[in-house]
This record gives C-alpha cells, sequence and structure tokens, in this order.
C-alpha cells in the first residue's frame, strides 16, 4: 500500500455503515465517505495485483455469475479476473447464448441465475434500469457492469481510483468530461462520483450529445473544447460510438476530431501536467490521437484498466461481507 | 337495452350543465332520461334513492386501448371510444362494426376508426365505410402522422365526412425511439429522451392543416405549455379544434418515472412540473375539452422489463372520476365543468346523444358519492391489469350505481 494515497483513519463510520447497501447499481446518491471506503479498499487490491502471487482466498467457495446481456470484452475480463483472484468460482453468462434470444424475459432469467444461488451477480444489459429491475428479484448482491446510457458505477470508481492516485485530494482538481455525454454511462457515473468527491466537472460535447438538464448534475456544460480544456487537472475522452453517428448526431468523424478531437496541441490548454484518460475502447485518430493515448507520464489509460480489477476486486469482497459473516458486516 | 319498468332515482343532486349540482330526482322511461328536476316517480317506478349522491351523467371515455367492461362500470363509463390500435387494427369496416357492437348492452363501445391503412401513416383507410359501419370518428392511434400530405388529405377528406380526427401529437422525427421528456429526471435516468417541444410542433403543423381544410381536429392528449399555447390561440381564431388529457398528466411530472417505474412510462411521456401546472390552468381556463383514461391495462409481461423495453400505457378507468373530482376539491374547476370534460364533451364531439343530463338523452347515469374515500390499490383493481401510476395514493368520489340506457348494470 502506498501511504501517499491512503486516507486518514477514521473517515468513514466503522464496519458495514462504511458502505450499508446490498447491492452496487449504481454511484448516484452515495455518500463522500461510501465511494472513498470502496476506493481505499481497492489500494490493497491494486498492491496484491502487482506481486508475483495474485490470489487471495477471501471468496474461496463462492460462486460470481456475470450476466452480460450485452457485449464486452474489457468489462468482462476484468470482472472475470477480479473474482477469480478472490478465490471464487467465476461463471460468465452471454446473452448471446442464454435463453433470453429464445425469448425468455429479463425476470425470469433473473429468477433462474437466483435459483442457482449465486453469490453475487454481476449485470450488463443494454436498457437503462435493468440491473435494477433484477437486483429487486434476486437475493444476491448484485453489480452493475453498465445499463444502458445510464450508469457504470465500477468505471466511475476505477477513473476516481486512477485520479486520486495521480492528483491527490479531489476538492482542488478541475475534470472536463469531453465526447458522447448522452449516451455515455461512463460520464453519468463519474460526474457523480466526481462532483460528490468534490471535483469541478466539466463536460464537452456537440449539441446533440449534451443531454438537456445536465447542468442540474452539477457539472458546466460547453460546447467549445478549447475552453472547457482551459487549465483542466484532468481530461476524461469518451468513446464516440461510430455507429450512432451517421447522419444522426455528427456529420462526420472527421468533423468531430477537427471540434473535439484531443490532440497535442489541444492538450497544451490543459494544465502541463493534465492527466489523459479514457474509458477504452479508443477510436484513435478521432476522438483522441495516438501520439496523446500514448503519452509517458500524461496518459492514464492502462493504468485505468489495472485500477479495474482493483476496485472490481474491492466491489466483490465489500458486498460479500454480510454473507461471508465478517466480523462488523454480518 | 330497454327496460320495461320505468325508473326514479330520488333524492340526488342532479348534475347540470352549468352551475352547482341541484336537488332532485331523475326519471328514464325506455332508456332515455324523460324528466328530471322537482319531479315525483310514478306509480309503477322503480324507485331508487340516491341518498344524496350525485345523479350524474355516465363517463364517456375517449381513448382506450381495450374494452375492460369491469374497469369500466368501476369507474362509471358506460360508453367508450375504443382507439384502432388493436390487435386486428380498426381499419376495415368490418371490425368496425364488430367492435361497435362488442359491449352492448350494458357498455356501448364507439370504434374510432383507423385514419390510415394499418395506421402506417401512408395510405387512407375506406373512412366512409367505416363511418357507416359505426365508426364515430377517425383516429391516427398511437402514431402521429408524419406525411403532412397524407395528413392534409386526411383533415380534408374528414371534413367532408363529418369526422372528428383524433390524432396524437407528438413530431415523430423529433421524439424517435425516446421513452422519457428531456430534462433532469431523464438525463439522470439515462433515458432516451426528446425535447418537449415535439408537441409542439406536432400541433403548430396540425393546427395549421385543420385550419387550411376546415377539419374537426381533436388532439388526444396535450401535455405542454407551448402546445397549449398553440390550442389557445387556435380556439380563439375559431378553429374547430378540441384538446384532451388524462389524469397521470396533471396528476403527476416525470419525477414519477424515479427508480424506472415503469407504471410511469406513458405516450407522450410525463412531462416537467412547469407543463403540469400549465395543463392544470388549461383545463380550469377551457382550453382543454376532454379528460380521459387512455385506459391501457398492460400485465406484467409488458411491464415488468426495464423502462425503456416496457410497454407504454396505464389502467386508467378507475381513476378517471376520482382524480378529476379531485380537481373540484382543489378548486381548479366545479362539478359542472368536471362532467362536462369527462362525459358531455366527449359526447359532443363523438356526436352521441348522451353524456348529459337533459330530456330525451341516452338514460346513462352513474351516482356519485363525491366523498367517498378508498385508496387506490393495483393488486386489486377491476382492471385487466393492475398498471397504474397512482397506486396506494388515497382519492375521493366512487360510483355506487350505474346506469346504462335506464338499466342498472
Amino acid at each position: 500500500m502506498t501511504s501517499a494515497n491512503q486516507p486518514a483513519a477514521g473517515r468513514y463510520p466503522a464496519g458495514s455503515a462504511a458502505f450499508p447497501h446490498r447491492d452496487l447499481t449504481g454511484l448516484a446518491g452515495l455518500a463522500p465517505w461510501e465511494i472513498l471506503f470502496l476506493l481505499d479498499e481497492a489500494e490493497q487490491w491494486v498492491e496484491l495485483n502487482r506481486q508475483p502471487h495474485k490470489r487471495a482466498d477471501r471468496l474461496a467457495g463462492l460462486t460470481i455469475i456475470n450476466a452480460f446481456f450485452e457485449n464486452s470484452t474489457r468489462t468482462l475480463l476484468s470482472f472475470e479476473i477480479a473474482g477469480k483472484r478472490l478465490g471464487a468460482d467465476v461463471v460468465n453468462m452471454h446473452a448471446a447464448q442464454s435463453s433470453v434470444k429464445k425469448g425468455e424475459t429479463l425476470i425470469d432469467t433473473a429468477m433462474t441465475l437466483n435459483a442457482m444461488r449465486a453469490d453475487a451477480i454481476v449485470i450488463r444489459h443494454a436498457s437503462s434500469g435493468a440491473v435494477r429491475l433484477i437486483a429487486d428479484k434476486v437475493d444476491c448482491p448484485v453489480l452493475n457492469a453498465g445499463d444502458g446510457q445510464h450508469e457504470h458505477p465500477t468505471q466511475g470508481l476505477l477513473d476516481a481510483l486512477t485520479i486520486r492516485r495521480a492528483k491527490g485530494d479531489f476538492g482542488k482538481l478541475t475534470v472536463t468530461i469531453c465526447g458522447d455525454i448522452l449516451h455515455s454511462r461512463v460520464a453519468r457515473s463519474n460526474i457523480h462520483c466526481l462532483t460528490t468527491l468534490g471535483a469541478d466537472v466539466r463536460v464537452c460535447a456537440p449539441p446533440a450529445l449534451m443531454p438537456a438538464g445536465i447542468e442540474a448534475m452539477k457539472v458546466t456544460p460547453f460546447h467549445d473544447f478549447d475552453a472547457a480544456l482551459d487549465g483542466a487537472d484532468v481530461v476524461m475522452m469518451l468513446r464516440l460510438q461510430q455507429e450512432r453517428m451517421s447522419g444522426q448526431f455528427i456529420p462526420s468523424p472527421r468533423e468531430y476530431r477537427h471540434l473535439y478531437g484531443l490532440t497535442l496541441e489541444r492538450l497544451a490548454k490543459a494544465k502541463p501536467d493534465a492527466l489523459v484518460m479514457h474509458p477504452g475502447p479508443m477510436n484513435r485518430g478521432i476522438e483522441i490521437d495516438s501520439t496523446v493515448a500514448d503519452l509517458a507520464g500524461r496518459s492514464a489509460i492502462t493504468t485505468q484498466v489495472e485500477m479495474g480489477v482493483a476496485i472490481r476486486m474491492a466491489c466483490l469482497d465489500v458486498l460479500t461481507r454480510r454473507s461471508r459473516g465478517v466480523e462488523g458486516w454480518a | 337495452m330497454s327496460n320495461p319498468t320505468p325508473i326514479t332515482l330520488t333524492n340526488g343532486r342532479l348534475v347540470l350543465s352549468l352551475g352547482e349540482p341541484q336537488p332532485g330526482a331523475l326519471r328514464c322511461v325506455d332508456g332515455r332520461i324523460a324528466a328530471l328536476g322537482d319531479i315525483a316517480p310514478q306509480a309503477g317506478d322503480t324507485v331508487i334513492d340516491a341518498k344524496g349522491a350525485l345523479i350524474a351523467p355516465g363517463l364517456v371515455d375517449l381513448g382506450v386501448f381495450a374494452i375492460d367492461k369491469p374497469a369500466f362500470h368501476f369507474g362509471g363509463i358506460t360508453r367508450a371510444a375504443l382507439m384502432p390500435d388493436q390487435g386486428v387494427v380498426l381499419d376495415k369496416r368490418s371490425a368496425v362494426r364488430f367492435s361497435a357492437q362488442s359491449g352492448k348492452p350494458d357498455l356501448w363501445v364507439h370504434p374510432l376508426a383507423a385514419a390510415t391503412k394499418d395506421l402506417a401513416g401512408s395510405e387512407l383507410a375506406e373512412l366512409a365505410l367505416m363511418r357507416d359501419a359505426g365508426a364515430k370518428a377517425v383516429s391516427t392511434g398511437r402514431r402521429w402522422i408524419a406525411d403532412s400530405g397524407v395528413m392534409h388529405r386526411l383533415l380534408s377528406y374528414c371534413a367532408m365526412l363529418g369526422l372528428v380526427v383524433v390524432t396524437h401529437a407528438e413530431d415523430a422525427g423529433l421524439t424517435g425511439s425516446a421513452v422519457a421528456t428531456a430534462g433532469e429526471m431523464a438525463t439522470r435516468l439515462g433515458l432516451p429522451s426528446a425535447p418537449a417541444e415535439a408537441e409542439a410542433l406536432a400541433v403548430a403543423r396540425d393546427i395549421a392543416l385543420a385550419e387550411l381544410t376546415g377539419a374537426r381536429l381533436h388532439f388526444r392528449q396535450i401535455t405542454t405549455a407551448a402546445a397549449l399555447d398553440l390550442v389557445r390561440a387556435a380556439k380563439a381564431r375559431g378553429v374547430a379544434v378540441t384538446a384532451g388529457v388524462t389524469p397521470a398528466h396533471f396528476m403527476l411530472s416525470d419525477v414519477a418515472t424515479g427508480d424506472f417505474r415503469t407504471f410511469a412510462r406513458l405516450s407522450p411521456p410525463l412531462r416537467s412540473e412547469a407543463d403540469r401546472q400549465e395543463v392544470l390552468v388549461a383545463i380550469a381556463d377551457g382550453t382543454i375539452d376532454v379528460i380521459a383514461s387512455g385506459h391501457d391495462p398492460r400485465g406484467p409481461e409488458d411491464k415488468r422489463l426495464p423502462f425503456a423495453d416496457a410497454e407504454p400505457g396505464m389502467a386508467g378507468a378507475e381513476t378517471l372520476l376520482p382524480l378529476t373530482l379531485g380537481l373540484v376539491r382543489d378548486g381548479v374547476i366545479d362539478t359542472a365543468r368536471a362532467f362536462a370534460l369527462l362525459a358531455g364533451n366527449p359526447a359532443a364531439l363523438l356526436g352521441v346523444n348522451a353524456g348529459r343530463l337533459a330530456v330525451g338523452a341516452e338514460a346513462d347515469i352513474a351516482l356519485v358519492d363525491p366523498e367517498r374515500p378508498w385508496i387506490v390499490d393495483s393488486d386489486k383493481m377491476a382492471a385487466a391489469a393492475g398498471n397504474t401510476p397512482f397506486d396506494k395514493l388515497p382519492v375521493q368520489g366512487r360510483v355506487t350505481a350505474l346506469f346504462k340506457g335506464g338499466v342498472r348494470v
């Protein structure tokens, strides 16, 4: 554990009061200490994951089901590694191979998973709110691995952990999030997380990709990327979802790059040591240039992936403490 | 349905077209209202003591999606205008004729003919044939006709036929696959949303075309301030335009969609609180002419889904009357206007001799205890499904007896 990144002791309540929720369906509404608690818990797993022997047995005997109703490689792999490193039996369910394709409802699927007595279920689904729906029907903790345009809480947490390890106190930071804010669950979770922790958050997108009423989420909206970058400590780029682009929201990828692509020249508008982030997968040459994405000492993109495993280990550990009878949590 | 025995309802309060309810009695003979006011039963009459209840016209529910007799009778509805969006679309005279017969004798169903074949918005359906088979109006169904040329032809044709066109008002190009109104709530929930102005755009075009063609146009639901202003201005110019709304849109704002509650997934979607307040103003000032249930019972297979995947619609028949009477208690409207919105105006739009207490009108009568309290319970509804956003809401106002054509149902 790196002491520079460890919190002062006692800034969150003891035992289960530090994180009293059964599920992690989103970061909206979480208290600052609840987020910090999960970040702090993840620190030990960052250290473990850097060791040659990466195995802990904390979840030995537990079954974790990764139910992915929407295609994913990175997030699924990250959750799978996290579960296995904690010693759990991890089962992946791909919707494309499941009875969902045969017309089974989501509720039926949830009840089936529940009957198999999973100890935690990780859900990804293309519809906002789908994870909440399942969480209401099962007896075990549910983790949201991304639901529609709603939230992707572990991504928000891993981004926060990445930022904290590089920059420290959130209260002094200006974070610029640029890209398809409208369709981005990553943006929403990051907004909830970073504003709760006290960061000044700017969001930047062309009008068609900027959701109405975003100001109510305590962020400052920009259409001018250069202005949004001015003095930023962190620049978080979002993937432009090309399948949603043609003739719909922006004229062309080339034009998008012209206005919103993060180039070296543009990055100079931010602070000299501004951190560059991207949740991946990247469209190199569109929302971010390779020269920026691979910028040594500035780009945190691979660190984000690394923090992802640690955060997911922390979340799986914390959410199963009650069922495992951990002292102070049972 | 005729009753050999005349009925006289005594000791009630008659809901007339103007003013407060008046103490009096009402006599029905051969299915029609024969007399009302300060009258006495005649020899041989079946006498029913109303015990101080309101003697009101049976409700005429303009724009339901299912024939759900138990729910309608619970709610005091004696006539229902059926939307054309059925399993078999009401775009042929056989379907219209079948539907028109389907509720009798104790409920009359007035089919709304599909404006276009299969409600696809491109080719006009056989409207005159459907009119003569029993259709009382024409409707675009759940959808807006995007092609202005088609809408123009539809309105001019319906003007010739003397049929009201009941339209859905949302610019489909703007709404796309939206399931919520753009704003803070939709953004927080990450729901596909469209700006509320989609309604005003549709209303502006359709008013322009109605004005051009001289057609009678009824917007089934108007839910935004901007669209209400357009309707208000059109009425002031003398355009034959009317507007309706459902209780959900004057009772609830988009806040009700929090936690992804699919019972609040409606079409049009719930609006902002500011728009909700403007709907109340429009009900009070006469811009809105009709309050309807939009009754659309949906089972769990349609509603126990992620919000955006769930079907829109609510079971509204049972709550239509008490929620409208809530406006009377709140001083928004008086009792006479409440029943004009619920019965008189929709009956006039459909051209049926009902919806009011008048000698010669059909004896579709509801006895209503306007103060009787009850709690809406989605598990115990008479409707085919309990998909109400008003679950567990305490309400006041209950039908104590219902008569269709002078016969108690």
